[in-house]
């Protein structure tokens, strides 16, 4: 009987190195270290280039001192807030040993991804805030996002990156369908369990929304294709220009012999307010801006992709997306950069750390404001954006107080692009080519939350094409239990043939 | 890979490219457009899959040089590789039995209309073409129109061959002389705009294909939002096919401009 992760992590932690490392510094001694401050390049350095990587990662000697703040507790409720169930105790005392390498195989047991999560995961709402210093001390959780980057970091550094064990090949084929986060988790894992998998994408690039959409000052391309060498490596197989059910059917794949699919095709259709003038020129959705210049560099000389380049920029939007937007056009060189969003700051979606950054750049924040609409100058270009000021309601149903106009309260913007990040909706395209496939109202795919398998039992489904527009993490949540599930049903299947 | 096997100078500035994509040659469907992009700084331009052969696993391509993007293409010989290729992308057309139909045909649009015409007409339909160009050297797949045809009608704008006028005069004097029962028009938006007037006139069902300004093509990005009976559609996912008399035709030629400074900028850097 193979055993359970809590019995994993507990035998994990019973090991004589963990015992003797706990002991070493009595409790009382790291609850009064100070948590760890992130060095991060001065803002009027790091807004005259795209490229330029805000936070600067921490050194082995602040690793080691922050991860000597963990308790090692014998419950430890952070992996509850993990959803790729990451043993963090385990990796985190690795650090404290200074066995950095194996912190990083740590990691590695549980995502595919380390170096990408411990950047863009919004930590201090998953496993920090469960933290026994959040909960207990109401001190400064122990920076575990600091921390994982750190190990991804310093193995992909040292040059001796560790290719993770993978079990010998089963012979059954299975497919992903996009090369986001959830499909990458989901591959990682069904390699492991020694499948033939192959990622389909439909763009030229490998990578989803790390690629198109979070731009290089947050998560350099470069980062990303190490995680993905290392998939490679492990024996995935990446089909550019691919996409499934148009390029192929369906029953093509299933021809080719693959016998299970797991769909995380992404929230690809970019959303917009339905408000006059929003089709003039210069208004454009987030996901077009940031694809321009992530995916396409249409901000370097040498591209042949054009990309609209505004001095009065106003990005519309509270979340991630729409801080990445507003802080690409800082750094593309806008005079003004403004946030329009309809709430309060507190309501904010995106993460504190980015709000943050946004502001130490000069991100000029409209808070309280709704575009109405949208005005063109002699040329049809947008010059003007209106506005309805808000305050804030009652409660709505997301627990946030509801924005409601206040009457008569109108004013107007002088700007020369806007840019729309309010949320997308699920790409149609693989959906419209499989009958059957139940969806939701929302025009997600309907799945077993538990399992992640769809309605027809040979897909399974996870990332924003289930959720509507999630985070990486919980993408890659998703993959992972798709693949625990897939492999489960995969399993069954061919033991009844064998039997 | 997707290898050039086949180039042919249609006319000064239009070029045909039968390219090797055997999985896109099985699966696409007229009206279909692919995206590809040259080199590794390129730029991702749609065109419309024009024919395909199946057993060879090819597609042929016509494109027109334009631009930096178009201009580069144009510059790839037989035995180049197209760097990326992606497809069969866009809903396909409607094809069924209607009865008469009446294709027109502007310029390098006479290229996507093509696969439509021969479709409609293995479908039983009588096919009437009228095909547009400005003069005798720049109109193209005349013969090719021919085979799939039950009449060819050819307008130039200065009269150098066939009939002197615009595509609407050769459409007009058809709809009076005979009962249309749909209208298909692919050309400059201008064009296709007039055609939608023409058609609406007469009360005839007509679809139009649009080349708005596109970068993923799939659905992510929305740069082809084009408003049809008064709602935003992604011509790119919903289209490329529309319904010609609910299209602002307005808005949409304004959009193809959106990036004309910064086009005419690298065009000009580049000469």
């Amino acid at each position: 009987m193979e055993m359970t992760a809590q019995e994993k992590q507990q035998q994990e932690r019973n090991k004589e190195w963990r015992d003797e490392l706990r002991k070493s510094v009595p409790n009382k001694d790291r609850v009064s270290i100070e948590r760890v401050k992130m060095t991060e390049v001065a803002p009027e350095e790091r807004i005259k280039s795209q490229n330029i990587e805000v936070n600067c990662g921490l050194t082995p000697e602040q690793a080691q001192r922050e991860a000597s703040r963990c308790l090692d507790c014998a419950n430890p409720t952070c992996i509850e807030g993990c959803p790729v169930s990451i043993d963090i105790p385990r990796f985190v005392k690795c650090i404290e040993a200074g066995k950095f390498l194996d912190a990083a195989a740590t990691l590695k047991e549980f995502s595919a991804l380390p170096a990408v999560c411990g950047r863009v995961c919004p930590q201090e709402k998953q496993c920090e805030i469960k933290c026994f210093y959040a909960q207990k001390m109401k001190k400064d959780p122990v920076a575990i996002g600091y921390l994982e980057r750190f190990a991804a970091d310093y193995e992909r550094e040292s040059g001796k990156i560790q290719i993770p064990e993978v079990a010998s090949k089963n012979g059954i084929k299975v497919a992903a369908i996009g090369s986001g986060p959830a499909s990458l988790s989901f591959a990682g894992d069904m390699i492991k369990l020694g499948y033939e998998v192959t990622v389909f994408e439909a763009l030229h690039e490998i990578g989803g929304v790390l690629k198109y959409g979070i731009p290089e000052f947050r998560l350099p391309n470069s980062i990303v294709d190490v995680e993905l060498e290392n998939l490679k490596n492990m024996g995935v197989r990446f089909e550019k220009n691919f996409v499934v059910g148009r390029t192929a059917s369906f029953d093509d794949l299933k021809e080719l012999g693959y016998e299970c699919f797991f769909i995380g095709s992404g929230a690809g259709l970019p959303n917009f307010m339905n408000i006059p003038g929003e089709n003039l020129n210069g208004v454009m959705s987030s996901n077009e801006y940031l694809t321009r210049v992530n995916l396409m560099a249409a901000n370097q000389d040498d591209s042949d992709t054009p990309v609209l380049l505004g001095k009065r920029v106003a990005v519309v939007g509270g979340g991630n997306t729409a801080m990445d937007a507003v802080r690409t056009a800082k750094r593309l060189g806008a005079e003004k950069a403004m946030l329009i969003y309809r709430r309060s700051r507190e309501e904010m979606p995106a993460r504190v750390e980015e709000v943050k950054h946004a502001e130490e750049e000069g991100v000029e924040f409209h808070n309280l404001a709704n575009p109405i609409e949208y005005l063109a100058d002699d040329d049809g270009r947008v010059a003007k954006v209106r506005l309805q000021r808000m305050k804030l309601g009652e409660p709505d149903a997301s627990g946030r107080r509801r924005p409601v106009p206040i009457e008569g309260a109108i004013d107007e913007l002088d700007i020369d692009l806007a840019i729309v990040a309010i949320g997308v909706s699920p790409n149609p395209l693989i959906p419209a080519c499989l009958s059957g496939l139940k969806m939701t109202r929302w025009h997600t795919i309907e799945v077993n939350e538990e399992t992640m398998q769809s309605t027809i039992p040979e897909f399974f489904a996870g990332g924003d094409i289930v959720r509507g527009g999630a985070t990486v993490i919980l993408a890659m949540g998703d993959g992972r239990r798709a693949a625990a599930n897939m492999h489960k049903y995969l399993s069954e299947k061919h033991a009844e043939k064998k039997g | 890979m997707n290898k050039i096997v086949e180039k042919k100078q249609l006319s000064e500035n239009v070029v045909k490219f039968v390219v090797e994509a055997p999985m896109i040659a099985k699966s696409r469907k007229p009206g279909n457009f692919v995206i590809l992009r040259i080199g590794s700084k390129g730029e991702r331009i749609p065109l419309t899959i024009v024919d395909s052969d199946i057993e060879r696993g090819t597609i042929t391509l016509i494109v027109q040089n334009v631009g930096v993007s178009s201009g580069k293409l144009c510059q790839l010989n037989e035995g180049d590789e197209i760097t990326d290729l992606v497809g069969p992308l866009g809903k396909a057309t409607h094809i069924h039995q209607a009865g008469t139909v009446l294709a027109l045909g502007g310029g390098v649009g006479i290229a996507p209309l093509y696969p439509i015409v021969e479709a409609m007409k293995k479908a039983g339909n009588r096919v009437i073409t009228v095909l547009a160009a400005r003069n005798k050297d720049l109109l193209i797949l005349e013969e090719e129109m021919r085979q799939w045809s039950d009449e060819v009608i050819v307008m130039t704008d200065d009269g150098s061959y066939g009939r002197k006028g615009l595509v609407t005069e050769g459409a007009e004097e058809v709809i009076k002389r005979e009962k249309v029962d749909e209208c298909i028009a692919i050309g400059p938006a201008i064009m296709m705009k007039f055609c939608a007037l023409l058609t609406k006139k007469y009360d005839i069902p007509t679809q139009v294909s649009l080349n708005t300004i596109m970068v993923d093509g799939t659905g992510m990005c929305g740069a082809c939002r084009v408003t049809v009976n008064g709602e935003t559609k992604f011509t790119c996912v919903d289209g490329p096919e529309f319904n010609a008399h609910q299209i602002d035709f307005d808005e949409m030629l304004k959009r193809l401009q959106a990036y004309k400074r910064e086009e005419d900028q690298a065009r000009n850097e580049k000469k």
